[in-house]
């Protein structure tokens, strides 16, 4: 995965809150968020057959997150940084090219 | 030159916010505050109010629309009672924490079950821990002036806070008095436009609000919401003390009524200081040594004035719209956490009455008074008292 464009700025601010608490709690950046990796929380993860897509984009519409990106080809790429695991993919999926398989780390 | 009208605590909210010019009003309609966004949209739809009026589908929404409006940077306002306030739970925490100075009236009511319209102070009081400033008004002009206070006060860059103004249901809300109109130039003088300085939507330099805190920061975050109300006390007193120069009315956090000479001090808020008032007037007559203390600011709780009054009297007899279980009043807590520490202390007597709308007649009082009188005597007595209960049907 191509790392958060915002990388070092978020990590200036991430210092900037550990040395003084903003009023509000306010990020003077927007999307810091980008470095809390929410997807470690996840037990089923979407397993991708390629061969079987049909680049319909169903997956990467419904995602909630949203994790899934399209490569250079428009084929999607589970970013597992983020992904939680919630299964909306593989479900909308219509040619079932997305599997939820247990995540054993 | 200001006007006096005759009306209503939910006109007399309406009068406020409309002095206050605030920029969004989102608000749902409840009993008995109706009439707060009713007479607010006629204003707006006559041209009165530059303002927003957002209609929502809950008061869920009405407060979620308010922080958003409040995050955006502009004066917001909305109006609220019971039900609709607890609807309102779970965003007044994130107002508060985001440091978002809306400001709420509420039509003081009962909640339910049993479902019951009537007054006592059980929705604000239940709200207690959500870092909001909270005010009690006696009367309609009180709801007016503490409605524009609580602005000042929770607009104040040393506090930061949401506010919350109580009046009794009916007995306020629904009931007409002669109420001043201050001028509105004295109004802008006194408020000021609102000027935010952390949350606000500027293309050019965007922010993240409402952001998560890991264990690292969350407690900071939370602290800094303790600090904010602390510095409230302050910053109320100076807002008073500026009101009374701009417009002749006096507040206090608390306000003292023959507690000079007084051997049993009645503590309560809101409307039923009125009446308690009159009250000791009677006693007064017979010579019984009895004052009033009614706290027109609950939150941040007025601990040092607290700690005055206990010094003036041998009884603190807590009159209470609210029940905390277990404990008996909440008001009962905070005066007991206030004094615990102290060297000489009040013997500290609670009364819940007037609940869902029960009238508080003299003959509750004076219920009140034996048993305070007793504890005075230095017999035994209990320390929570629900008075004017109707046992027989229990
Ligand atoms: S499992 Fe859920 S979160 Fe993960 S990629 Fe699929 S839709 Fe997105
Ligand atoms: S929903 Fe299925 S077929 Fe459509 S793009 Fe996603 S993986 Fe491919």
């Amino acid at each position: 995965m191509a790392e958060s464009p915002f990388k070092a700025e978020i990590e200036r601010v991430q210092k900037e809150y550990s040395e003084k608490m903003t009023v509000g709690a306010i990020a003077t950046i927007p999307g810091s968020s980008v470095v809390n990796k929410t997807g470690s929380w996840r037990v089923f993860m979407p397993e991708f057959n390629r061969d079987k897509c049909v680049r319909c984009y169903l997956c990467y519409i419904y995602c909630p997150e949203p994790a899934i990106y399209l490569d250079e080809e428009n084929y999607p790429v589970f970013d597992y940084d983020y992904c939680k695991g919630c299964g909306i993919c593989a479900n909308e999926c219509p040619v079932d090219a997305i599997t939820m398989v247990r995540e054993v780390k | 030159m200001p006007i006096r009208k005759v009306m209503k605590a939910n006109e007399a909210a309406a009068w406020a916010a409309k002095l206050a010019k605030p920029k969004v009003i989102a608000a749902f309609p409840i009993t008995p505050s109706t009439l707060v966004p009713e007479k607010i949209s006629e204003f707006v739809a006559d041209g009165e109010l530059d303002a927003e009026f957002i209609k929502v589908e809950s008061e869920h929404s009405a407060i979620s629309a308010c922080v958003g409006a409040s995050a955006a940077g502009v004066r917001t306002f909305t109006a609220t009672a019971s039900q609709g306030l607890a609807l309102m739970h779970e965003i007044l925490f994130i107002a508060a924490g985001m440091r978002l100075p809306i400001v709420i009236a509420v039509g003081n009511r009962a909640l339910s079950a049993p479902i019951n319209i009537w007054n006592d102070w059980q929705d604000t009081i239940s709200e207690r821990d959500t870092g909001w400033l909270q005010f009690y008004a006696e009367n309609n002009q009180e709801a007016l002036d503490l409605i524009l206070i609580a602005f000042k006060v929770a607009e104040d860059e040393r506090v930061l806070l949401p506010a919350m103004v109580g009046f009794d249901a009916f007995i306020l809300t629904h009931t007409v008095e002669p109420v001043e109109i201050p001028d509105q130039e004295l109004v802008d003088e006194f408020l000021g436009e609102y000027v935010p300085k952390h949350a606000y939507l500027d293309p050019s330099k965007p922010i993240t609000q409402g952001t998560l805190a890991f264990p690292a920061h969350y407690m900071e975050a939370r602290y800094t919401v303790w600090e904010a109300n602390e510095a409230a006390k302050k910053v109320i007193d100076e807002a008073f003390a500026e009101f009374e120069k701009r417009f002749g009315r006096r507040y206090q956090k608390i306000e003292e009524y023959k507690t000079d000479d007084a051997e049993i001090i009645f503590v309560t808020m809101g409307s039923l200081a009125g009446t308690v008032k009159e009250y000791v007037d009677m006693l007064r007559e017979k010579g019984v040594k009895v004052g009033v203390a009614k706290l027109t600011v609950y939150r941040p709780f007025p601990t040092e004035e607290v700690r005055e009054l206990a010094k003036k009297a041998k009884v603190l007899a807590l009159l209470e719209k609210n029940v905390t279980f277990s404990v008996g009043g909440a008001l009962f807590q905070d005066f007991s956490r206030a004094l615990i520490n102290e060297k000489e202390k009040p013997v500290i007597v609670d009364f819940i009455l007037g609940l869902g709308g029960r009238d508080v007649t003299f003959k509750d009082l004076d219920e009140a008074l034996g048993i305070a009188q007793k504890a005075l005597a230095g017999e035994e007595f209990d320390e929570v008292n629900w008075i004017g209960l109707r046992k027989e049907i229990l």
